[in-house]
């Protein structure tokens, strides 16, 4: 088994393990993106950056749960890359809210390394990683 | 005595206080229902996982344990809107309230469809994380309508 399958149709991403993961990918892009458009509608100037942040980790989100529902080598890697941003970003914006709240009068999705939501932004990343590895054997 | 009756006093006066309506039933519905869905979620995400450890996939009587969850929610829907309606406020906004609803309404079915197409412990696994996730939603609920 290579990157395709036997009769060369494209590696599918979404089996076994790989549903789960597409399922908390796209429950996170769902609260995400809505959150994002409610807060950018409604409330922008009382946490710019905050809900700026958010934005991107909504369309992060998007992305990841777009390739793996699509499949194959070029959505694979891509889907690794973002996954890799993703666990940046997390780490990143994580660090930051606790160093520096007074830049964050309102959460964003990946404050506090994603506790807000269960710690599932800083679970996701890396259990993708270690799934899209798999999945190209 | 004194006790029971006074705090029932202060319950109904608060309860007329907060409420616009004399006579809302409606508004303890709401938390039952709440408290329902809360339940009845997690019952059903302990029977998929338990589904799982033992290396099954999801089932007929999984499927009218998921079709339970989705009426409660759906119930709750209604009668969560019909609260609106009547003039009652959500303490965070209606925006949000009715977000969170349709949420809680598509969890389950969306991942009991995702099921369908894993034929494997891993669609139970899938389930029981989107109960798991039912439940965290009516938490939330909880929060945004009583602040």
């Amino acid at each position: 088994m290579t990157t395709e399958g036997a009769d060369g149709a494209p590696v599918r991403l979404v089996r076994g393990p790989g549903l789960l993961l597409v399922w908390l990918y796209g429950v996170m892009s769902v609260g995400a993106v809505s959150r994002s458009v409610y807060q950018i509608a409604t409330e922008f100037d009382r946490a710019p950056l905050a809900y700026a942040l958010s934005a991107v980790a909504a369309a992060v989100y998007a992305f990841i749960t777009y390739t793996l529902v699509r499949g194959g080598e070029t959505a694979r890697k891509a889907a690794l890359l973002c996954c890799a941003a993703e666990l940046v970003g997390v780490l990143t914006v994580g660090t930051w809210t606790l160093a520096d709240p007074s830049a964050f009068p309102d959460a964003t999705v990946w404050s506090d390394y994603g506790m807000g939501y269960l710690f599932i932004p800083v679970l996701l990343p890396v259990t993708g990683i270690l799934w899209l590895r798999k999945s190209r054997r | 005595m004194l006790g029971a009756t006074g705090r029932g006093g202060t319950g109904l006066a608060g309860a007329r206080a907060a409420g616009l309506s004399p006579r809302n039933t409606l508004g303890p519905m709401l938390v039952a229902l709440t408290v329902a869905v809360s339940v009845a979620a997690l019952a059903l995400a302990a029977w998929c996982g338990f589904a799982a450890y033992r290396d099954q996939p999801t089932k007929d009587w999984h499927f009218i344990g998921m079709a339970v969850v989705s009426v409660l929610a759906l119930a709750q829907l209604v009668v969560g809107i019909v609260q609106l309606a009547r003039g009652e406020q959500a303490d965070e906004g209606s925006v949000i309230f009715v977000s969170y609803l349709l949420g809680a309404l598509f969890a389950v079915p969306a991942a009991g469809f995702l099921s369908l197409s894993e034929r494997t412990r891993w669609g139970s696994v899938t389930v029981a994380a989107g109960a798991v996730v039912l439940a965290v939603l009516e938490v939330r609920l909880h929060d945004i309508w009583e602040g």
